[in-house]
């Protein structure tokens, strides 16, 4: 069904669907995590907006891919609070602006409305890679998506190779310091714990990397 | 876990219902989830309005009237209200004189009020300053954190500031006095017990029978970290004196004291607390000109306290005794 080489409208939305029910099915898990370090929330508040992009997806079915996002984006940023809220949610708006009023992208497209994405949570967030937080995930993952589409990758392999390269990335941000959002106020004790966000942030990839890969 | 909710996604709208019923001089925009003035937006007042995550009760929204704000923006519990909710509050309230947004250093609040107030710099006609609150002491070395955090002062900020804007000082001058009274607030928190976020269902930390977490926010997180818990006397050191030490010198200006209950310590132990603050302060020679003691800024129902020092002035003390009328805190009228 799906092209290999190609990001379709209905596989990215079919990407959203999957991350809410990642996020609803690991709820506990993000929110365990969160406990550790911040304040036991982050599960129940990214279920809480995932489901709600989902029912506007239903509601709503977007025509293209920019609209898509867009919708999501602000979705996300109405239904979530806290910080996750309006990270994911300039996530997903800088991705749809990027990605624009297409009904496919391919590997290159798809790669650039990914950085733009991460750009934006960047801005928002003020995080650096070291700083205990989903960009610790995000940009070593698009980075091997980038270097996977240079090496001649169509979308779906070069999503699977960052969604592989997820997981280790996550679990690297144990033992750092936090030094933003929450966990930072607990200075040494934050040490230990997998970041939260690291954690939603691999169900984001490993998400997109089904996705592609088509039922 | 044993609370009186409906269940967890309903704790703030049942809470927000009851608000509206109890208190006829507030009026709920259940929608947008914010607490605003009856009355309605003041021609030619500088419109304050605040929010955050709730479980702080009675923070924000019992601090809406008269000489205090004029809308507040509930979160979910402990999670940061979203950029439309403050929209909506900011265009409510907006008396043509512009709109100060109080936020407590918070990632989640920080971005969620700096996304609002891009859109409305965008729809362009309500000219909305801000002020980020952040007098936590137990927040070292704030060039490797989110900075520190934002607690107690909030409340007093809140107080005179909202009297400051019922005299009709202008948004530039209801700026200024906001961050003049965050500069000169430190606080420092302790928690004996962690709270239970009711989405949650289980206790956020543990504690031993004889230790307690100093230097607490107001969200259930767990503290620098982890002392063994002795009298009174000397919980009260721990928190007063970086308080002290930390506070902008200023010779013989007088303070006002709060001593504030995380939600679970009753006013016996409260009271306790402040005779040993009360007393601290003599011996350093502060004098306190006001106080105030009770649950203003809580953690759901977390055992703990919070003491905070306010460097006052003239100007400060005589707009704290200015009439205030909410939920929360009234007096004068």
């Amino acid at each position: 069904m799906a092209d290999a080489d190609q990001a379709s409208l209905a596989a990215l939305t079919d990407w959203l669907r999957r991350f809410a029910a990642a996020v609803a099915r690991d709820e506990r898990h993000l929110t365990d995590l969160d406990a550790k370090i911040g304040d036991a929330d982050h599960g129940s508040n990214l279920r809480r907006g995932t489901a709600a992009v989902v029912e506007a997806l239903d509601a709503d079915p977007p025509g293209d891919v920019g609209a898509a996002f867009k919708q999501a984006g602000m979705t996300l940023v109405k239904t979530v609070g806290g910080a996750s809220g309006p990270l994911y949610g300039t996530f997903m708006l800088r991705f749809g602006t990027t990605a624009g009023a297409v009904d496919a992208l391919d590997a290159t497209a798809l790669g650039t409305a990914l950085r733009a994405g991460y750009d934006g949570v960047v801005a928002r967030g003020k995080a650096e890679p070291g700083d205990k937080t989903m960009v610790d995930v995000l940009e070593p993952c698009l980075t091997v998506f980038d270097e996977a589409v240079a090496g001649g990758a169509g979308a779906a392999a070069a999503a699977r190779a960052a969604a592989d390269a997820a997981p280790e990335r996550r679990d690297a941000t144990a033992p750092l310091l936090a030094r933003k959002g929450r966990a930072s106020y607990l200075g040494e004790r934050s040490v230990g714990h997998v970041d939260p966000g690291s954690a939603s942030t691999t169900l984001l990839l490993e998400s997109l990397a089904d996705a592609l890969a088509g039922p | 876990m044993k609370k009186l909710i409906n269940s967890p996604e309903q704790v703030v709208p049942d809470a927000l219902r009851g608000m509206a019923a109890a208190h006829p001089d507030l009026r709920v925009d259940h929608e947008n989830r914010v607490v605003l003035r009856a009355s309605g937006a003041v021609e030619g007042k500088v419109g304050l309005v605040s929010g955050g995550g709730s479980g702080h009760e009675p923070m924000h929204g019992g601090f809406v009237g008269h000489g205090m704000l004029d809308a507040a923006c509930a979160g979910e519990v402990f999670t940061s209200p979203t950029p439309d909710q403050m929209q909506a509050a900011t265009l409510a309230v907006s008396g043509g004189a512009g709109v100060l947004h109080i936020v407590k250093n918070y990632t989640g609040d920080v971005m969620n009020f700096e996304m609002a107030a891009e859109l409305a710099a965008a729809e362009g006609d309500v000219e909305v300053r801000s002020v980020v609150v952040d007098d936590d002491v137990a927040v070292q070395d704030s060039l490797y954190t989110a900075g520190r955090r934002g607690v107690g002062a909030t409340v007093l900020l809140e107080k005179i500031v909202g009297a400051a804007a019922e005299e009709r000082r202008d948004l530039a001058a209801c700026e200024e006095l906001a961050k003049k009274v965050n500069g000169n607030a430190r606080s420092m928190g302790m928690a004996l017990t962690s709270c239970v976020v009711p989405a949650a269902g289980v206790p956020t930390f543990e504690l031993g029978d004889d230790e307690f977490e100093l230097g607490i926010g107001i969200h259930g997180e767990p503290g620098r970290e982890r002392r063994r818990l002795g009298p009174l006397r000397e919980v009260a050191e721990q928190l007063v004196e970086p308080v002290l030490q930390d506070l902008p010198a200023a010779d013989g200006a007088p303070v006002v004291a709060f001593v504030n209950s995380m939600g679970g310590t009753p006013l016996i132990e409260l009271y306790g607390l402040y005779a040993e603050v009360a007393a601290i302060c003599e011996k350093a020679g502060v004098s306190i000109a006001r106080s105030l003691v009770g649950p203003y800024i809580t953690s759901l129902e977390m055992a703990g306290a919070s003491v905070t020092l306010l460097r006052a002035d003239d100007d400060l003390l005589s707009l704290w005794d200015a009439p205030v009328s909410t939920p929360g805190l009234r007096w004068g009228m």
